[in-house]
């Protein structure tokens, strides 16, 4: 069976869980921005968690399945419709042969996440079939979906619709959405009041939001402390000797407007960094929007393990209550 | 030198040797990096060194942070007393200076740059009290090069000069980046040199450009058919300048298979290395040429 797609929506790509163990090479781990969202779409249709599907940003594609299955939309709220038809969101959906799914406008969150039984079987390419458009690994030739591509799928004897999440077992952004951050790497480059000023500001999501990282403006300017800049760095005091930067990672180049690596992260590079988004809040920078207000929350390493075990616990009951 | 470690959120350990680039830095930062791995600690997922520093990538619920980071640190002690020396490869990569296409580039991009009205390779002479564009290219290949890390984007290798502190050849990254750089543009930005893998944004000033892929996902290319990336940190490279005609003939034998690089082993020490630069340096161009 394949998807035949009709319109791509705006960039939607083929994502799984990404492809681990290259990032010493410039190969970034990859995989859907909103992981949860990814493996609860596959738990509803029956799949592995980590099988392929879509993540579409912004905007749904208009897609004719080629045979029966089960289809599901989680991540952001867009209504689904099935030859036109509303339908629910977070639900395991029957779809016969020559019908078509598509999508009405996004309310709420920035990256639907488009599951089909079986899952979307490309060819994977260092082990993953997700797509990293910069090193044209994945996806369909490395690239986005376009219209007339028609995307194979995996065998399936599993999928059974019906099955849904309720919204309490879902994570919610709230206004203004909190990002709990560690403060480190390059922290003490900032004064005392830049590092105040840093978690007391609110911040919004800029344009520039995408699959490599996240930019922030509104907030005061960082002051650096001064000092003479090391041989190698370069001049400018946001500067480092070019080093690896961590997913979640927050650099601020100039010291105006930060920005934090997703799953896409470039590898390294000059510019230094304040401190990271802890893992369990990395899922949430997947749905903000443009100018989304945000504000950064210090924690220490025992908030952070807490928080990621809260988050598996959330998983944890999600698959309990799809067994 | 003064190690320094920083949690980077609750799944990276960030391990800074120095601050600043040197050869002892960098040893000392891939000695770490090579005990880590062969330590081969249980919940450790990812480790990548980079020019003075490196980051270790774990899985808090297989290790628990502070476990991790006194292992490292105890490795630190022991790589310490590991011996300063590779074995490993120096690579030939041609490289047409002044070519057409990251001139048009970067002419393209002139309100971004320092000084719009020179080139990016007259601006570099200048800042290095060159008086011309040629002597700053003739001392850009003149010493060979090591690659101290690979990374940004698919398989970018960072390149560091094999000379003294006095000769690095020094440049300022762009007032603000480009949104577009040639794939193969040989760039430079503070002491490092690059070689961009693919088309995309940079912010390096921009030399020339090399006919010699070095990342190549559909594996096509005849000498990257066993893995995409050509580069690993401790390659050592030696320019060398070419014309037109040498780098369209490049560009056609690449097409057929035809072309392979120079490489040749080598074992590199660094003792050897401070207390002779030339003779090293002599040494290490003929191997690659056989004299």
């Amino acid at each position: 069976m394949a998807l035949k797609i009709i319109q791509p929506g705006l960039l939607t790509t083929i994502q799984d869980l990404g492809r681990p163990g290259y990032f010493h090479l410039g190969i970034p781990i990859g995989g859907a921005m909103d992981r949860m969202a990814m493996r609860t779409a596959n738990l509803l249709v029956g799949n592995d968690e980590g099988a392929a599907g879509l993540e579409a940003v912004f905007m749904g594609p208009e897609i004719e399945f080629t045979a029966d299955a089960v289809v599901a939309v989680t991540g952001a709220d867009i209504p689904v419709l099935i030859d036109g038809e509303e339908q629910a969101g977070w639900t395991g959906l029957p779809i016969k042969a020559g019908q078509r799914l598509s999508f009405g406008y996004l309310s709420e969150g920035a990256r639907a996440y488009i599951v089909v039984s079986g899952g979307i079987d490309t060819p994977p390419m260092l082990g993953s079939r997700s797509t990293y458009a910069i090193g044209a690994l994945g996806g369909v030739d490395g690239r986005a979906i376009q219209a007339g591509d028609e995307l194979p799928v995996g065998l399936s004897d599993t999928g059974k619709a019906g099955a849904s999440v309720p919204t309490q077992l879902r994570r919610h952004l709230g206004s203004p959405t909190e990002l709990r951050v560690m403060p480190g790497l390059y922290w003490h480059r900032i004064t005392e009041k830049a590092q105040n000023s840093f978690f007391a500001d609110e911040w919004k999501v800029a344009p520039e939001a995408d699959r490599m990282g996240y930019r922030f403006r509104g907030g005061q300017p960082l002051e650096f402390v001064e000092r003479q800049q090391p041989f190698g760095a370069g001049s400018d005091p946001s500067n480092i000797v070019d080093g690896c930067y961590p997913y979640g990672s927050i650099q601020v180049p100039g010291g105006t407007e930060p920005i934090v690596l997703h799953r896409d992260a470039v590898s390294g590079g000059g510019y230094f960094m304040i401190g990271t988004v802890i893992s369990a809040d990395m899922d949430l920078i997947g749905q903000l929007q443009p100018h989304k207000p945000v504000s950064f929350v210090k924690v220490d390493m025992a908030t952070a393990l807490q928080a990621r075990a809260d988050r598996a616990a959330l998983m944890a009951g999600i698959r309990d209550h799809l067994a | 030198m003064k190690t320094r470690y920083s949690f980077g959120g609750d799944e990276h350990i960030f391990v800074e040797v120095d601050e600043e680039m040197s050869l002892d830095a960098f040893f000392k930062s891939l000695s770490m990096t090579n005990a880590v791995r062969d330590a081969d600690i249980a919940g450790v997922t990812e480790i990548c060194p980079a020019n003075a520093s490196l980051q270790v990538k774990f899985d808090p619920d297989r290790i628990k942070p502070d476990d991790l980071l006194a292992e490292l640190k105890s490795l630190e002690t022991a790589s310490e007393s590991a011996e300063k020396q590779i074995a490993t490869r120096i690579v030939e990569i041609p490289v047409y200076y002044q070519d057409p296409w990251t001139h048009e580039t970067l002419m393209r991009f002139r309100e971004r740059h320092q000084d719009p009205n020179a080139t990016d390779l007259d601006f570099a002479a200048r800042v290095n009290g060159m008086a011309t564009a040629e002597d700053f290219i003739a001392a850009h290949h003149g010493a060979p090069w090591f690659v101290s890390m690979v990374g940004f984007v698919s398989g970018l290798p960072f390149l560091y000069q094999l000379v003294d502190r006095e000769r690095q050849l020094e440049v300022p990254k762009y007032l603000r980046p480009r949104t577009d750089t040639p794939k193969l543009t040989v760039g430079h930005g503070g002491c490092f040199g690059c070689i961009y893998s693919v088309r995309g944004a940079g912010g390096y000033q921009m030399f020339g450009i090399t006919p010699m892929p070095i990342y190549d996902p559909t594996q096509t290319v005849s000498y990257l058919s066993d893995f995409m990336v050509f580069f690993k940190p401790g390659d050592i490279v030696k320019w060398k300048p070419i014309g037109r005609d040498e780098h369209d003939q490049i560009e056609k034998d690449v097409e057929t298979g035809a072309f392979a690089p120079l490489i040749r082993n080598v074992t590199f020490n660094l003792a050897d290395f401070n207390s002779d630069i030339d003779g090293t340096n002599k040494k290490l161009t003929e191997t690659l040429y056989g004299s």
